[in-house]
């Protein structure tokens, strides 16, 4: 006898709605009373068809209404009948043409972080006997590799990173132009972001990035107290003093591009609401994106569990305030919320957690091509070199180590279409394996998911046209 | 569907084609309810392996060799499997192995 149960599905509210988020799909739909209280009654036992009818009978449904709701949820896989279902993984395509590609103009940089992932106590690149700046034959390589291996794409996007991404700007100023040619050539439209910690922006580079309209995002970490903490100079001085005069410089010289903050979070820097004040307000950055510091568990600044529960406090609390300005249909800069939400309007249901090694890679000083840019100079992580293209064997073990269907732990999270088990780089520092789930953060991510998905729902009953900001699906 | 409103674009995706099909399953007998056998697959196909010990800590006094049971046997098929007892004493047994094919290494001998 067929007997029902709650397939694998996450239940939330918002707007005085109720939904359900569908975690082998990523779909989310809106539940009526008949559907919501099919799923609450599942909730408590499995059912027999029968059974399950005549308790809805008694809770005031009729009988033909319910078997519409309850085939209706069946399809959907919102509830299972114990029966066979076809789980299909699908494989990645055998082409897959890039679509990003990270320029690591210098592997140098003139600051000293502690917790740099890319000098400091848990880097993993091996830059030594490597180029420091990428040379201009290795950019022009680099550049047609990637024209050549981004085949069939109307729309490309080079990043340029570090190091200290402006140590390089004679290059990264060459490679604009030549790849700018050869897209108008290839009849392909290319946009331009980099990354910088801002101390060298002069003049003259901002009008460059503001004429060509590249987009920027400042590493910065909040007011002069926490952002000196880590973010210094060789001789232990803080930034904050030399770079806040040129932020200001570039926030209202360069309108051709959003400019973005990326906050790395720290023990010492927990504060998210005053640093996202500042960073918003005082400042006046477009969006400002926080992330935990990567590191293995023992750094003194690691952020321990109880304090990565005050940081999710705080995000609830902006997310809050994001809500109501998106009711208002206003813009809100806590870009942690909205890149989440364009994720959850498409419904991603994502078999790696990220695109590196597929669609993005990285490449560094010296022509290697590295999964992204957090893997740049890393013998143990190399994927090939830019004059003889991707080794596709070292890149079909490294994206099968990290797809979802080896990652036994998060086949029964709802949270995983969205998660997919987290980025390969922490998984590396944190345990040593770039397909490991990031065992660390799942009760953070699966708190920080659902506060999204009531965000959205929230949005979705209340003001659904702010979520037509996220109909287009970003292209990188 | 009437019962479930898809939001997001996904969801809407997924309604489009339930509705397709349903076109197509009308015509025909409809959705089976019958509980299918469970056919398991073929075990010779699969990297799947199972370790037991004798009470001596040997493997060839076993009136079946451990080469001959493997993991899928006593996991997904109806074979008596020779596998530590996964229900009472080895509960664990499994826990550091996700992937046979990968982490088989971790499934340690168990000690009677």
């Amino acid at each position: 006898m067929t007997t029902y149960s709650t397939g694998d599905v996450h239940r939330f509210h918002g707007g005085g709605t109720e939904y359900v988020y569908l975690a082998g799909s990523g779909g989310i739909v809106a539940l009526d009373a008949l559907s919501a209280q099919i799923l609450s009654r599942l909730e408590q036992e499995t059912l027999s068809r029968s059974a399950l009818v005549s308790q809805m009978e008694t809770d005031g449904f009729a009988a033909m209404d319910v078997t519409e709701g309850i085939d209706e949820l069946y399809q959907l896989h919102a509830i299972d009948d114990g029966g066979p279902r076809a789980v299909s993984s699908q494989s990645l395509p055998q082409e897959f043409p890039l679509q990003s590609m990270v320029l690591n103009v210098t592997n140098q940089c003139n600051l000293s972080c502690h917790y740099c992932y890319e000098f400091g106590e848990d880097k993993v690149a091996t830059p030594e006997g490597k180029k420091k700046f990428m040379d201009w034959e290795t950019a022009k390589t680099s550049v047609d590799y990637f024209f050549a291996e981004s085949r069939g794409r109307k729309a490309v996007h080079i990043t340029f990173f570090g190091g200290e991404t402006l140590m390089n700007f004679p290059l990264l100023k060459k490679v604009v132009e030549y790849a700018r040619r050869e897209a108008e050539r290839r009849h392909v439209s290319i946009d331009f972001s980099l990354t910088t910690n801002a101390t060298l922006l002069t003049p003259s580079i901002i009008d460059f990035l503001a004429e060509n309209a590249i987009g920027v995002t400042v590493s910065i970490d909040g007011a002069k107290e926490s952002h000196d903490a880590f973010r210094i100079f060789k001789n232990g001085r803080g930034t904050y003093d030399v770079i806040e005069p040129k932020i200001k410089e570039l926030l209202a010289k360069h309108k051709t591009r959003p400019i973005a903050a990326r906050v790395t979070m720290t023990s010492h820097a927990m504060d998210v609401l005053g640093t996202y004040k500042h960073l918003k307000h005082t400042l006046g950055f477009y969006e400002v994106g926080f992330a935990p510091v990567t590191t293995s568990p023992n750094r003194l600044y690691s952020i321990a569990p109880a304090g990565m529960d005050s940081v999710l406090g705080q995000f609830q609390v902006l997310a809050g305030d994001y809500l109501e300005h998106a009711k208002r249909g206003e813009h809100h800069g806590f870009s942690n919320v909205s890149d989440t939400l364009a994720e959850l309007h498409q419904g991603v249901n994502k078999a790696l957690p990220c695109g590196a090694g597929l669609g993005l890679v990285g490449v560094g000083p010296s022509g290697d091509i590295a999964p992204c840019h957090r893997f740049v100079d890393s013998d143990a992580h190399n994927l090939g070199h830019v004059s003889t293209g991707i080794d596709r064997e070292k890149q079909a073990a490294f994206l099968k180590r990290g797809n979802i269907d080896s990652k036994y732990d998060c086949h029964t999270c709802w949270a995983r279409p969205l998660c997919a088990g987290g980025c390969h780089h922490e998984a590396f520092v944190r345990y040593g394996d770039t397909g490991h789930a990031n065992l660390h953060y799942c009760d953070w991510i699966r708190a920080w998911t659902d506060t999204c998905l009531q965000i959205y729902g929230t949005i979705a009953a209340q003001n659904p046209a702010f979520l037509d900001h996220f109909s287009e699906r970003k292209a990188s | 569907m009437k019962h479930l409103r898809p939001v997001n674009a996904k969801a809407q995706r997924m309604t489009e084609q339930a509705e397709a099909e349903n076109d197509i399953v009308a015509l025909q007998s409809g959705r089976s309810t019958a509980v299918k056998p469970h056919v398991p697959m073929g075990c010779s196909i699969v990297f799947s392996p199972g370790w037991e010990v004798d009470s001596a800590g040997g493997t060839a006094g076993l009136c079946q060799p451990v080469e001959r049971d493997i993991y899928d046997c006593y996991v997904t098929c109806f074979w008596p499997a020779q596998v530590p007892d996964h229900l009472n004493n080895a509960p664990d047994w499994t826990a550091k192995c996700a992937v046979a094919t990968k982490d088989w290494r971790n499934l340690d001998i168990v000690f009677p």
